[in-house]
């Protein structure tokens, strides 16, 4: 396993298949995955579509137009007061970091998990593009 | 960051997720609640009505196939074991059993095809096949309303090794059966409420397959759900989960054929 170099008071993440390294400062990671900030149209789509950002199978958000939403997790409504950017990097790409017995899936991890099916092997939930997307969208929801 | 602090990371993750997997308790008998509670009045009353149950069609096959001939030894079930109202009443509300023979678990499933195999000389029958469901549906109806009751006794290490599974994260989605049957049942999964999961009904009609199923069929689209490797049907793994839920349920009263949405 490669490792990133380190940054004082920083806690690298190990570089894993498809999974680029980042650095972890407290709750969040400060450094976009891509180095450029993501598009919040493509953030939405992915949030809301069931098959691809999976979201909305346990989140309640405030979009009218998605149907069947759950009730497993926060509501998202807010999280863009709630969280800084950097915050909302850190909970979708491991929310395992900040709370450790969490349900939600890390988003851009690809180790310490068991019996991945074949074909999402070694591949993370989201790409670094898509993470970044996702987060610009969440940003924008300032709304309580 | 050095390979040592990596490996202490690990360790340190292993830690946590066995502290976590070691915290859960079986789900208490008083807190079990069947799907049909949470279903809608429309389905319920599917399942409740014989003339509506889609489910009745399979038992009816069921009850053909019970009393034809098949294998080149020429015997119908009935041969041997006559009316099932009588001799199979309650019967699948024990399985998985305990097989003295093999030294394991069989399930019902695998109980019918041993019998062909070894008393018809017929072929078994795949899971799934219209045949196994129509035999295992007319079974099960000889036990609708009788509490299951699972042989602990003899099945403790498939019902441990099956509560392991059931408690082990998994997949690309790192989730196990118990983070949703045991500690989330209630809530709604994308507006689905998330069922306590217990094998109650099995085979059931799902309106979602439009066909009647196996529990393992069930367990399997779990399985593809949170995106893991999946296990084949009738493997050791399905057969410990079954018995394991089968446990779990212990007590419960059998709805076979149920319909589910």
């Amino acid at each position: 396993m490669a490792c990133a170099a380190t940054v004082a008071l920083a806690a690298p993440v190990c570089a894993q298949n498809d999974v680029k390294s980042y650095e972890v400062r407290g709750d969040a990671i400060p450094q976009s995955l891509t180095g450029t900030t993501g598009d919040p149209t493509r953030g939405r789509e992915i949030v809301t579509n069931r098959f691809v950002g999976l979201c909305m199978l346990c989140h309640t958000g405030p979009f009218p137009d998605v149907p069947q939403q759950g009730t497993l997790a926060p509501d998202l409504k807010g999280a863009g007061t709630r969280w800084s950017v950097a915050q909302l990097r850190m909970r979708i790409v491991d929310s395992s970091r900040v709370v450790p017995d969490t349900i939600m899936p890390a988003y851009y991890r690809t180790d310490h998990l068991q019996r991945v099916a074949p074909q999402f092997r070694g591949k993370p939930v989201l790409t670094a593009e898509q993470i970044e997307d996702v987060v610009a969208f969440l940003a924008t929801l300032k709304e309580n | 960051m050095s390979p040592m602090r990596c490996a202490a990371l690990l360790a340190g993750l292993l830690i946590v997720a066995s502290a976590i997997a070691g915290a859960s308790e079986d789900l208490p008998r008083e807190k079990q609640r069947s799907s049909y509670d949470d279903m809608a009045p429309a389905t319920r009353a599917m399942q409740d009505a014989d003339t509506d149950n889609p489910g009745m069609l399979w038992v009816l096959d069921g009850e053909a196939l019970w009393r034809a001939k098949t294998g080149s030894a020429a015997r119908a079930c009935a041969d041997c074991h006559g009316d099932a109202k009588q001799s199979m009443a309650g019967v699948a509300a024990r399985y998985p059993a305990f097989d003295a023979k093999r030294g394991g678990p069989v399930t019902l499933e695998g109980r019918i095809n041993a019998c062909r195999v070894e008393n018809q000389n017929a072929q078994t029958l795949a899971y799934e096949s219209r045949e196994l469901l129509a035999l295992s549906a007319y079974l099960a109806l000889q036990s609708r309303g009788k509490p299951i009751a699972i042989d602990e006794k003899k099945l403790g290490e498939t019902i441990a090794a099956g509560r392991d599974i059931f408690r082990q994260r998994q997949g690309q989605l790192n989730l196990s059966c118990a983070q949703c049957h045991d500690q989330h049942y209630g809530g709604k999964l994308a507006g689905n409420t998330i069922p306590q999961g217990h094998p109650n009904g099995y085979p059931l009609y799902r309106l979602e397959w439009q066909t009647l199923g196996s529990l393992q069929r069930r367990l399997r689209n779990c399985l593809t759900g949170i995106r893991a490797e999946n296990h084949a049907y009738g493997s050791r793994e399905l057969i410990a989960l079954e018995t394991y839920l089968m446990w779990r349920a212990r007590g419960m009263s059998m709805e076979s054929p149920a319909v589910r949405p």
